[in-house]
């Protein structure tokens, strides 16, 4: 059963279109990745899963709810999270956890026990009486995590929630969401990260509000068959893009750094051909190496593809 | 309930966790009482004057020295005939000259009209206005005395004379002070109430806070009621601050019921409360929110409140628009419950109208806060 169902989602402000004609579906206690570069439209679509942000069209449902029509129904059921650590600073651990708590209804001994597990979650046992302002940023972003699942949410939410985080604490933070995907929660982060795609079941691509790929990154990884991905080392980059991208046999070229990543047909020779091409234009020493394709070439090549799409459109 | 509940004691933590807000908003209001109290004083007294007598008769002598017996002149100087009267304001060494020409004592015995000059610096409309009431009041109440002397000599008979003997009520001395206290009271309210509320949900809205409280269960209501008890609670404990200062440093004394007064001072705040809620809903950021508030709250609680500017002198619409003023009603109330020592039968109607415009306030306020993004 899918957890999350969202179907030509769309979300204008004014002229500009924020989110546009958005569908995917999530299954029950998979984690689901919404990657894209900022401005993507990542946020605003996680808010109107949330039930924050109003629609223009389409439809929402979450765990059945249609959340679009009924965003309080929803509310008992979902937690969220996002990167600004909506915490109260000038509270302490335990009088965050304490407010949260009674505003998610809990008391007693139900907010007690939920209580020690956040605490015990977030690595902040006798540390109760910090004040949280004075946490660093991976405490911080388990704390926050930890008042947004206080009421047990089958849904969880997350906008960003490793951004300007160490790598230690990040890694911390995803073993933790896996367990809670185990435990039966579904989970939907937001991230330009794209190596904590591997953390996810599923990923949707996003760009310019539109979706550009959608499955798992092995299934993605798949719009490379029958290709190969050469990754080529040279002096003058600049000058290798440009005439690589005239050859009938590149069909996609990026740099990466100060190298460049081509797309070309898989058959024998290709490499030898990429490095012809170069001698002949005296860009030596170069270096060509077929690479197993990482999840950015195939975002790099869903936003080409994407962006020719809608050239072609715009044409017609 | 429990919700409510944890709001409340949320924002109480956050107010004790700032001890220096929490003196603010306890203190404050009681040191702008202090200052505006002592600066805002209208009673116009020891007022210089300067004596230009070139009669230098005993009838001169005892117009002048009605003058100062009457504690509202000080004898700055006594200047001789041919001064330059006009450098002496410019100098400002008097406020006002009084110019008695020669021959006024003659003149009076001989029974003819006589004259005498003031002249006073109108820089200070306000003042000048004042001074001008008071020396006609001398100049008419000797002139009275004197008559009456020479009609006793003339007709061997006490002549009777009208005489006007006003008793002005709860402020007998009309001390300024009085009257301006209580709208004092209304004005720091207004202006603490507004801001510390606006404040305190625009700093959610800043931090990122109130995006998370939306998606919680807590309804808009709860949040309203959670975040406005805790502040009303504190307001309550400034009004108390600001009586006592009032009483000690001014001798202004609640003469009416507490209760009456408590129960006008709740509906006040209930109102400028929701009044900062709704500033809130349109700012997003503290310093908006404090201007904002700042501006709304405190130009129509001096100008519109008949605070300061008595509302009957203002054009007609002025005067319409100041019902919406809240200050305005719970002045009413708060001159009469102090100064009269009334309770509150004869104050239905702006008690009505306070509840009024703090329904309508926490309705709008509601209304905005609930609204969903885009």
């Amino acid at each position: 059963m899918s957890a999350i169902e969202v179907s030509a989602l769309t979300k204008r402000f004014r002229s500009f279109v924020a989110v546009d004609d958005l569908s995917f579906q999530v299954a029950e206690g998979s984690v689901f990745g919404l990657l894209g570069s900022n401005g993507a439209g990542k946020s605003t679509a996680i808010r109107i899963l949330c039930g924050l942000l109003s629609a223009t069209s389409g439809s929402v449902r979450v765990l059945g709810v249609d959340v679009l029509a009924e965003p309080e129904r929803v509310k008992r059921m979902l937690g969220y999270m996002t990167q600004r650590f909506s915490l109260y600073e000038d509270l302490s651990v335990r009088q965050n956890l304490r407010f949260f708590g009674g505003v998610y209804g809990l008391r007693g001994q139900a907010l007690a026990e939920r209580e020690a597990w956040a605490l015990e979650m977030a690595g902040l046992q006798g540390r109760q009486d910090t004040l949280t302002g004075a946490l660093s940023g991976g405490w911080k972003q388990r704390l926050a995590l930890a008042c947004s699942v206080l009421h047990r949410p089958r849904v969880l939410f997350l906008d960003e929630p490793t951004g300007g985080v160490d790598p230690l604490s990040r890694r911390r933070f995803w073993a933790l969401i896996d367990a809670m995907a185990g435990e039966g929660v579904t989970v939907l982060v937001t991230t330009h990260y794209l190596d904590e795609a591997e953390h996810c079941d599923r990923i949707a691509l996003m760009h310019a509000g539109r979706l550009v790929a959608l499955g798992s990154v092995p299934e993605l990884k798949q719009v490379f068959l029958g290709r190969a991905v050469l990754e080529v080392t040279c002096p003058d980059y600049v000058a290798a893009l440009r005439e690589c991208e005239a050859q009938s046999f590149v069909h996609e070229a990026s740099v990466f750094g100060s190298r460049l990543h081509l797309v070309v047909d898989d058959v024998p020779g290709v490499r030898a051909q990429v490095l012809a091409v170069l001698e002949r234009t005296k860009n030596v020493p170069a270096a060509v190496e077929r690479i197993v394709p990482s999840l950015e070439d195939v975002f790099i090549h869903s936003v080409e593809v994407a962006d020719a799409a809608a050239g072609r459109q715009g044409a017609a | 309930m429990r919700r409510i509940l944890a709001v409340a004691l949320k924002e109480l933590r956050q107010a004790a966790r700032d001890p220096l807000s929490l003196a603010m908003l306890l203190g404050v209001p009681a040191m702008m009482l202090l200052l505006y109290g002592y600066a805002l004083n209208f009673d116009v007294k020891h007022i210089a004057l300067a004596v230009q007598d070139e009669d230098r008769t005993a009838a001169s002598r005892t117009l002048a020295d009605g003058f100062f017996t009457s504690g509202y002149f000080d004898r700055v100087r006594d200047v001789p005939a041919g001064t330059d009267l006009a450098r002496l304001t410019e100098l400002r060494e008097a406020s006002a000259v009084l110019v008695i020409p020669r021959g006024y004592g003659r003149e009076l015995a001989g029974g003819r009209a006589s004259e005498v000059q003031l002249v006073l610096d109108g820089t200070d409309a306000l003042t000048a206005t004042t001074l001008l009431g008071y020396a006609q009041a001398i100049v008419a109440e000797l002139d009275g005395r004197r008559l009456r002397r020479t009609l006793v000599r003339l007709g061997g008979r006490e002549a009777a004379a009208i005489e006007s003997r006003p008793r002005v009520w709860y402020n007998p001395e009309l001390q300024s002070t009085q009257f301006l206290v209580p709208g004092l009271i209304g004005f720091i309210l207004m202006l603490t109430a507004v801001i510390s509320t606006a404040l305190s949900v625009v700093r959610e809205k800043e931090r990122g806070t109130m995006e998370q409280l939306r998606v919680t269960e807590l309804r808009t209501a709860q949040l309203i009621v959670g975040k406005v008890l805790p502040y009303l609670g504190i307001s309550l404990l400034a009004t108390a601050v600001i009586l006592l200062t009032a009483r000690v440093l001014f001798g202004v004394a609640v003469r009416g019921s507490y209760l009456a007064l408590f129960a006008a001072t709740l509906l006040y705040l209930v109102g400028a409360l929701s009044f900062g809620l709704l500033v809130s809903s349109f700012s997003d950021s503290q310093a908006m929110a404090f201007q904002v508030g700042a501006v709304s709250s405190m130009l129509p609680a001096i100008f519109l409140s008949g605070f300061i500017f008595p509302i009957r002198g203002m054009p007609h619409l002025l005067q319409y628009l100041t019902y919406a003023v809240p200050t305005r009603h719970y002045l009413i109330v708060l001159r009469g419950v102090v100064l009269k020592g009334t309770d509150l039968t004869p104050y239905g109607r702006p008690m009505l109208y306070l509840a009024l415009y703090a329904a309508v306030v926490l309705a709008l306020a509601s209304v905005r806060l609930a609204r969903r993004e885009g």
